[in-house]
């Protein structure tokens, strides 16, 4: 298959061959893994920056306004000035804060969305945690981050945090359980929880095309619920800022508190990559059906795009979508967001998974 | 690499937070000022302490998350065996999703759901 020409396999195995061949297996395994951290810091990094300066260009469209423009051509280093000026902050703390959590918050958050990258297929051969259980570890790992949202709201011993903490808490443990059994009509389709298996389960349609109506609705519900799980658009009652300062993250300063608002666009990614991945087949090209006249030719033309690109162009059209959904619609009530949760999505997510096993039963679908 | 890269990414995340909080906390000029301490709400001066007892509806949810949370957990592996097993899996899952629903028809009828 044409597919093969952008496989990275050979490449990740001919860097682990030669190093061995030099160094000690210890040493190997050292030397690769200081390789993949000094690879993944920059990855977070690039997309960090990317992100922000992103999201701000988008609003700015929204909003028929120009957005950063300054620093740079079209201002696309307005975010490393951001950075640098948020590391040159004082970092304060109140006097009757909790001193051990409230520093502790940030590397939670943080820790989380990125333990979460590592399970992203990039391409194929670059995957750097693929588990047998992949989905379950990246639902887990993100719900660490929520943790590190309560800590803060809580350590801060201030009352705007504390509501903000404890919105953020109940929405996020709620909206967990959609995206999980979202995910769950997936999983009966492709049959494993390995990520790179899912991926391979789409080399001849993605799910989203390939499941039919009930692939259709686990999406939508896991888009809204995921939105609701970074705390981000219509549903940022955790931070709601007309009502409660900044909500969790009110006491924070200079770059503890660029580390929350980083691991709420990293939190995005996170999510976005893996909507890509489950729903639409992560690095597989596009393909149309064989029975359209010329669709070899079409298909081949597909392959050449490498796998990379799709993985991001996939990526950043969903994360286009989320901040869409956060510049058009007005914020949701705590109790609004409670009754989409548990009177809308939970039991049409039940249903659903019953039709989606009715389906694989009686092997209606491609 | 399977269950060090775990440990691996959990290093790089913390000293990632730590080198750059390391910086931030003596790169940049302080002052002091007793002011800078003080709880930010309004302006005005704090009343007591935020470690209080707080609305019970958000207990509520939690405990409505426990109990499905812990009926994903069961749903997950009969999700990635449902293809093999077939008839007998569905049937089942049938009745175990019917016992649910008929908990979360209880919980909407005892107004639980209901943010007050």
């Amino acid at each position: 298959m044409a597919i093969d020409i952008y496989d990275f396999t050979g490449m990740t195995s001919a860097i682990h061959e030669s190093l061995s061949a030099v160094l000690s297996p210890a040493a190997t395994t050292i030397v690769e893994m200081t390789i993949i951290g000094i690879v993944f810091i920059l990855f977070y990094a690039l997309v960090g920056l990317f992100l922000v300066y992103a999201e701000r260009k988008v609003c700015a469209f929204i909003q028929c306004r120009l957005g950063p423009r300054r620093v740079g051509p079209r201002g696309i280093f307005q975010t490393i000035a951001d950075f640098i000026k948020l590391l040159m902050k004082e970092l304060l703390m109140t006097k009757n804060a909790d001193k051990f959590l409230f520093n502790l918050a940030p590397f939670i958050v943080i820790i989380a969305s990125f333990m979460a990258i590592g399970a992203m297929p990039f391409a194929k051969g670059l995957h750097a945690l693929d588990f047998d259980i992949g989905i379950l570890y990246v639902l887990a790992v993100s719900g660490i981050g929520v943790i590190g949202i309560l800590l803060a709201g809580w350590s801060s011993n201030n009352k705007y945090s504390l509501i903000g903490a404890l919105r953020s808490g109940a929405q996020i443990v709620s909206y967990e359980l959609s995206v999980g059994m979202a995910l769950m009509t997936i999983i009966i389709f492709a049959g494993s929880m390995q990520l790179s298996e899912i991926v391979a389960s789409q080399a001849n349609g993605w799910w989203l095309f390939k499941g039919h109506i009930p692939a259709i609705i686990a999406f939508v519900i896991f888009m809204i619920a995921s939105t609701a799980e970074t705390n981000r658009g219509p549903f940022d009652l955790a931070e709601a800022e007309s009502e409660l300062v900044a909500g969790f993250h009110t006491e924070y300063s200079g770059i503890k508190f660029a580390f929350f608002f980083l691991a709420e666009y990293m939190n995005m990614f996170v999510v976005a990559a893996f909507g890509a991945t489950v729903f639409l087949g992560a690095w597989m090209p596009f393909h149309i059906s064989e029975m359209i006249p010329y669709a070899e030719y079409f298909n081949m033309g597909m392959d050449f795009i490498p796998g990379f690109i799709w993985f991001f162009g996939k990526t950043g059209m969903l994360i286009l979508l989320m901040m869409w959904f956060k510049w058009t619609f007005p914020r949701l009530r705590i109790d609004q967001l409670l009754t989409l949760e548990w009177k809308y999505l939970l039991p049409i997510n039940l249903v659903n998974i019953v039709i989606t096993a009715f389906f694989v039963l009686t092997g209606f679908h491609f | 690499m399977e269950s060090e890269g775990l440990i691996l990414f959990f290093i790089i995340g913390a000293v990632l937070v730590g080198a750059a909080v390391a910086v931030s906390s003596f790169a940049p000029p302080t002052s002091t000022n007793p002011q800078k301490a003080e709880t930010y709400e309004c302006g005005i001066p704090t009343e007591g302490t935020s470690w209080l007892q707080f609305n019970v509806g958000y207990y509520l949810f939690a405990i409505l998350f426990l109990i499905f949370d812990v009926e994903t957990v069961f749903l997950f592996p009969w999700a990635v065996v449902m293809r093999e097993v077939g008839m007998v899996a569905f049937v089942e899952i049938l009745i175990f999703l019917t016992i649910l629903g008929l908990g979360l028809i209880y919980a909407w009828k005892k107004q639980a759901l209901k943010w007050d």
